[in-house]
């Protein structure tokens, strides 16, 4: 164990996550939603891309095996270990208006730190560390939350998906900037109560050539060959 | 870029196109000869920041697809556009834009040479005279005629187009809109017959 840590719900956070570490993401209550986003360290320009991930590996929901892909033809970062079997990345995040309308208007004047902040002002803030802004801020992933398309294209929401104690484990294999958000999925119903995360970052074993990630399909194979390269030296 | 009260023009595959709607125009894309996909990103024509957003669009509309009665949403919250006609039956907004690196990965290695969507955006936005568009303003764009279906299990399909020659999608611009479309150059994808084919775009004021 490298370092671990406790994000309470509501709360945002990021960090730059190295090539190699693993970064676990911890439930710690029911119901819990991590929005997260991923830039690469080295030139954030490239950045997480929903539609270049759910194309190369055909999926609309991510788990055990899946990698996320860059807008570049590389990944970002791998899910090697996941307790909860489905992940949402279609449907972004809260705004402002949204959470008011929902939860009502809270204020930090009032209410402190217990006030709710929105998935795209939580996401403002943490990219604004890194000089990102309201332009970088791309399709997420709302890590915990399941999302079911019916045949007719709609969207539900799967109530209770989300246990706690179930954990996500991300390898990283690009030095990256994660931003967190542990708010709401945006189309939860239901009273404010984000769950806390913990996270936990631990050395990870480099993929090998029977990496579960590599082997799902042959893009994968091809997006790490795009990653490795980009570490040769 | 055509700024014009009033635009009609063929643009052939593999170009880009931009040009602005007004706040009540009409706009129109005219699928010629049918499963073309029409890759399309809208700005706020006044404030670039304020672009297309795929995932407030669909959240608002709880829905995936595009068709007749959605309104395209900004990353803002705001109104953009909205679909008043289609003859096509649905619109796909997960697929994003090919790219050459994202070639790399879905086909070969060795694909990265071929022309590429977002080949197609960058040199749009490059040319363009005001500058300020930049690689940073290209978030997940629309493809207008393709059909790129969700299954319960969530999956994600490249299905057969359900489109055909001829048939339209047309919207009202509820801001001063700038259009930015790559009318796709795709030559690995079934989705349009290996065949990239020429759209029309049609803009006129309200009668």
């Amino acid at each position: 164990m490298l370092w671990e840590e406790e994000v309470p719900g509501g709360a945002h956070w990021s960090a730059v996550i190295r090539r190699g570490v693993v970064l676990r993401l911890h439930a710690l209550g029911d119901d819990a939603n991590v929005a997260a986003l991923f830039y690469s360290r080295e030139q954030p320009l490239e950045r997480y891309n929903m539609a270049d991930t759910l194309k190369a590996q055909h999926v609309a929901h991510l788990t055990t095996g899946c990698v996320c892909y860059s807008d570049m033809g590389r990944i970002l970062c791998s899910i090697t270990t996941d307790t909860c079997g489905w992940h949402d990345p279609l449907c972004g995040l809260t705004d402002a208006a949204q959470i008011a309308s929902r939860y009502g208007v809270t204020s930090f004047q009032k209410e402190r730190n217990a006030r709710y902040v929105s998935g795209r002002d939580a996401m403002l803030v943490e990219l604004g560390k890194y000089g990102l802004g309201e332009r970088d801020l791309v399709a997420n992933i709302n890590f915990f939350s399941k999302v079911v398309v019916d045949e007719a294209g709609s969207m539900h929401l799967a109530a209770g998906h989300g246990k706690t104690g179930q954990f996500v484990d991300l390898r990283f294999e690009m030095d990256t900037i994660v931003a967190l958000h542990a708010g709401p999925h945006p189309l939860a119903t239901g009273r404010y109560a984000p769950a806390a995360i913990r996270l936990q970052a631990r050395h990870g074993t480099p993929p090998a050539a029977d990496d579960q990630c590599r082997t799902r399909c042959p893009e994968n194979e091809r997006g790490f060959i795009n990653t490795e390269r980009l570490y040769s030296a | 870029m055509n700024t014009a009260n009033v635009i009609d023009e063929v643009v052939p595959a593999g170009e880009p196109w931009m040009g602005v709607v007004r706040r009540g125009q009409s706009f129109r894309i005219v699928d010629l000869e049918g499963n073309q996909a029409v890759d399309t990103l809208f700005y706020n024509a006044a404030d670039t920041a304020e672009a297309y957003s795929a995932q407030n669009t669909i959240q608002a509309q709880r829905r995936i697809y595009l068709t007749t009665g959605t309104v395209l949403l900004s990353n803002r919250g705001n109104p953009m556009l909205r679909i008043e006609d289609d003859t096509c039956g649905r619109h796909d907004t997960l697929g994003g834009a090919c790219s050459a690196e994202s070639n790399t990965v879905r086909y070969a290695l060795e694909k990265r040479h071929m022309h590429s969507c977002r080949d197609s955006f960058l040199l749009a936005l490059a040319r363009r005279e005001q500058g300020g568009l930049t690689k940073r303003d290209l978030p997940s764009n629309i493809n207008f005629f393709m059909n790129v279906p969700v299954t319960p299990e969530g999956q994600l399909r490249f299905a057969d187009g359900i489109s055909a020659a001829g048939r339209h999608v047309q919207m009202t611009a509820l801001m001063d809109t700038l259009v930015l479309i790559s009318n796709c150059p795709q030559l690995n994808n079934p989705c349009n017959a290996y065949n990239p084919t020429p759209i029309r775009v049609m803009t006129w004021d309200p009668a």
